[in-house]
């Protein structure tokens, strides 16, 4: 029998300029102990149909239409307070953000006895009990002395582990997962799947999991159904959907997502999506502006970048007496050369110390010990603001929120326009607004995003608004920290191809940091793995993948979710 | 957190010999204290003594010494208006406008909070337009008019209310409280309303924005999605989180009400510490006012503190050492 059931679902959000229909005739059914993958890059409606089936939709999001039973009872047409008694109680969720997920100001325990005494019919200490025993299950180490603390005491894995706890307070039969890893490490990430697919299979619930990582879905599910711009295009079991899929959109989806096991020249793009926005108009780069001044004059030969027993410490207890203060390495003798032309790549997980490094390369932090040679000058002992701004010019940085990291007040025109200004690139107003165009022009944007604000772009299209203005100083070194890990697999095979386009036609040196060890494998010549503040290998890409070296390196290639390791049916 | 406290304690002295600076310095440059003083038949060599007598010849550190130390024994003097000593013209006036501060401070709590809530859950609702509307009238009319009108209404046209003064006052020792009888909780309604009216409205305007933020945050989302009662995501969970802003700004706004009772207590001819610093201006009674200085600063400086430890109680965030709670 079927547990959860969703029928010709129709969700949509009347606004003043004409309704717009989130979702359209989807049919999903979860069974009982399965886990159904809902796969779909984003706006495509996978979480829409997750709220709406709690009973949850934002105003002024309505169902327009279908159906949802819950063990063939119509749970949809329900009143408020009867659809708020059903959450919780016989549906579950569990949301994106353990970060943000709880309530910052009470303990764990008083989230969960609250919720526990909600729904199930105990007293005040066997709730207490309870909520002890489900952080046990989770595996949650040390649960009596932890229940007491705050949800800012835990990491950001426990935290997920804390709400799943939530979720399965009063053993609901239908749990929501809501992208439950995105925001998690690997590691963390594949302890937490393996939880997930433990509690399914020992208390036998439905789950249905939505996210656009595939290899997520590889993992754990067992079928999979395929969102595209509202629609449902293809469902069927995971192996069927991953190995031989129908659909020409699944296919493209599927083929863009990076390849963990073998290294192409470029990105396969997601071909089904109609203007993709590639159309870079390719620049003669020897007579451009953007190709002048490329000789830095100082005909420097060695390795661009060479980093030397570099250290960063954090206080973490501050103290009136020097020795009583207590620091946190974040970055412990590390060094490693980027040489001219090359893509340096370092992975690692949150808090390993990749940005640290990247953020005391371009002068953001300044490093405890140890230097930074730029071109044989080591940047540690340099005292004057002129010299700086000498070095500042040939090296920029692409930050990973593309949200966050352009003035919203600002025209593109003004952002990408002001390194050009500050730095005193170009001799006239007018020559500066022809830069501007052609840059925007270049990364694929068209002359006229000049006129406009942030807000009227996409996350990949601001992410491209950044690229061009970190060209804008025309620099020869170029810190990509994690740009793409806020994007979409499509958008992230765009940026992606981009910069290697521009990498390789202005011959920039590129410090390039993430997380996604396929997406590494694809752009760098050379990594860096870290751990703890640690460098723990450098090697050749290829080399890395076949042949890694230190353990950890084997560790976090063995975690790497891959289309191929599909989850036994 | 001791040592957080002890910090705070030690800016805290720092502020408050600043203020006393300044206060000091209101002697030496608003006139001459001797002529303040003295008659205008005074000759040279009798202004030439009471300057030796007072200390004024001594240099400007020991001058200043000897004024923050009698200052921090409640000694600032004798008023030259009333010829009395000014602690004890302070005392005298301190209980009426504590009273009354504090009494428009929990008005403007006790309506500002709930309004806000209201007004943030039900944003849509023709009341809450209304609530905002006629907020939008307590900001914009200054504090003296809507005084006025409140004495022409309540105390002119349907006589309800007194118009001026304290009523009755009983007398607990060296305090003295209006609280306790008819007349004088009668009295304070009004002047007690317009001084929380502006309060009352930016209390209710910042609990609106800030639940609506938290309302919108993934911890209420999730409240919701595990069955929660809307009681409890709304008053346990989404209230309590906007409390912090609330504490500073109630915070600052209690030390603002105190320091600028001045209108109200003018316009209802309240018998309190504003009253007395008007009339110091006019007669430049220059102890008084540098008396009325210190304490007000002194007041804003105990409110930041009982603020600060406050976030302490409310946030468990900020219990830890704050450095190493940057994730």
């Amino acid at each position: 029998m079927t547990l959860l059931e969703v029928k010709d679902l129709r969700i949509e959000f009347p606004s003043r300029r004409g309704t717009m229909v989130a979702v359209d005739k989807v049919n999903l059914h979860v069974n009982p102990g399965e886990v159904l993958g809902v796969v779909g890059e984003s706006g495509a409606g996978k979480s829409t149909i997750g709220n709406a089936v709690i009973g949850l939709l934002e105003p002024p999001g309505r169902m327009a239409a279908g159906e949802v039973y819950l063990q063939g009872e119509r749970i949809d047409n329900l009143s408020d307070n009867a659809k708020r008694k059903l959450r919780g109680k016989r549906i579950g969720m569990i949301f994106q953000d353990p970060l943000t997920s709880l309530d910052p100001l009470q303990t764990i325990e008083k989230q969960l006895v609250e919720t526990i005494l909600l729904h199930l019919d105990l007293n005040e200490n066997e709730a207490q009990q309870r909520a002890v025993d489900l952080l046990r299950q989770v595996g949650i180490p040390d649960p009596d002395h932890r229940v007491k603390q705050y949800p800012h005491q835990f990491s950001g894995g426990m935290r997920q582990r804390v709400v799943i706890a939530l979720a399965l307070c009063a053993e609901p039969e239908v749990i929501i997962a809501d992208e439950p890893t995105t925001a998690l490490d690997v590691s963390i990430q594949a302890q937490i799947l393996e939880l997930i697919k433990k509690l399914c299979i020992e208390k036998n619930v439905g789950m249905m999991i939505i996210t656009h990582d595939m290899g997520v879905i590889a993992d754990v599910t067992d079928r999979v159904a395929v969102m595209y711009r509202g629609n449902l295009v293809e469902e069927g079991p995971t192996a069927k959907i991953l190995g031989d899929p129908d659909h020409p959109y699944t296919q493209s989806l599927i083929s863009a997502v990076p390849r963990p096991d073998k290294r192409l020249d470029r990105f396969p793009l997601v071909e089904y999506i109609e203007s993709a926005g590639d159309a870079k108009k390719s620049l003669d780069v020897a007579n451009h502006w953007l190709g002048q001044a490329r000789d830095f004059g100082d005909h420097y030969t060695g390795p661009l970048i060479h980093v030397e027993n570099l250290y960063m410490r954090f206080l973490t207890k501050n103290s009136m007496f020097k020795s009583k203060r207590e620091y946190f390495d974040a970055v412990k003798d590390a060094n490693f050369e980027i040489n001219s032309g090359e893509i340096f790549g370092l992975v690692g997980e949150s808090g390993s110390g990749k940005s640290t490094i990247a953020r005391m390369i371009s002068g953001l932090y300044t490093p405890a010990e140890g230097s930074i040679y730029f071109a044989g000058t080591d940047l540690t002992q340099i005292t004057t603001e002129k010299k700086r701004d000498y070095f500042r010019r040939q090296m920029q940085m692409i930050f990973q929120d593309p949200f966050s990291s352009l003035n919203p007040r600002k025209k593109v025109l003004d952002i990408v326009a002001e390194p050009i200004r500050f730095h005193g690139l170009a001799s006239s107003r007018a020559e500066t607004e022809t830069i501007v165009r052609d840059l925007l022009d270049h990364v694929g944007l068209g002359d006229k995003a000049a006129l406009k604000y942030p807000h009227e772009f996409s996350g990949g299209q601001r992410q491209r608004i950044s690229i061009a203005r970190a060209l804008a100083t025309r620099p020869r070194f170029l810190i990509c920290d994690e740009p793409t890990s806020a994007l979409d697999v499509s958008i992230q095979a765009q940026i992606l191809n981009l910069l290697k386009d521009l990498q390789a036609e202005l011959g920039l040196t590129m410090l390039f940091i993430s997380h996604d060890l396929p997406v590494i494998r694809q752009m760098c010549d050379k990594v860096g793995v870290m751990r703890h503040g640690q460098l723990l290998e450098v090697a050749d890409t290829e080399q890395l993948f076949e042949n890694p070296q230190h353990e950890y390196s084997q560790h976090l290639l063995e975690l790497m979710p891959k289309l191929s390791n599909v989850k036994a049916a | 957190m001791i040592s957080f406290i002890v910090k705070r304690l030690l800016q805290s002295v720092l502020v408050m010999l600043t203020v006393a600076f300044v206060a000091f310095a209101l002697f030496n440059y608003v006139g001459d204290p001797i002529s303040n003083m003295v008659g205008q038949d005074t000759t040279f060599a009798e202004r030439e003594q009471l300057r030796e007598q007072l200390g004024l010849n001594d240099p400007f550190i020991v001058q200043f010494g000897r004024f923050v130390g009698k200052a921090v024994q409640g000694d600032f003097g004798l008023s030259y208006h009333h010829k009395q000593p000014v602690s004890d013209l302070i005392a005298e006036r301190m209980p009426a406008t504590l009273e009354l501060s504090f009494i428009s401070a929990l008005m403007s709590l006790l309506l500002g909070i709930p309004l806000g809530v209201y007004t943030a859950l039900h944003r849509d609702s023709i009341i809450s337009k209304l609530i905002m509307t006629g907020s939008l009238i307590g900001v914009s009319l200054p504090t003296f008019l809507i005084g006025i009108l409140m004495i022409l209404l309540f105390g002119v046209v349907w006589r309800v209310l007194p118009t001026f003064g304290r009523g009755d006052v009983v007398h607990l020792g060296w305090w003295s409280t209006g609280l306790l009888t008819e007349s004088g909780l009668k009295s304070i309604i009004m002047p007690a309303f317009t001084l929380a009216l502006f309060q009352m409205t930016l209390i209710m305007r910042l609990v609106r924005a800030e639940m609506l933020e938290i309302l919108r945050t993934d911890f209420i989302k999730f409240a919701r999605a595990r069955g929660l009662p809307k009681r409890s995501v709304n008053y346990r969970h989404a209230l309590k989180n906007t409390l912090v802003p609330v504490i500073t700004i109630t915070g600052l706004q209690i030390g603002s009400i105190i320091a600028f009772a001045i209108i109200t207590e003018s316009v209802f001819q309240w018998p309190g510490m504003g009253l007395l610093f008007i009339q110091a201006i006019s007669d430049v009674d220059i102890p008084i006012m540098a008396a009325y200085l210190v304490m007000i600063a002194l007041f804003f400086v105990v409110i930041n503190l009982i603020v600060d430890v406050l976030y302490f109680l409310v946030d468990p965030r900020l219990r830890v050492d704050r450095v190493s709670s940057g994730r």
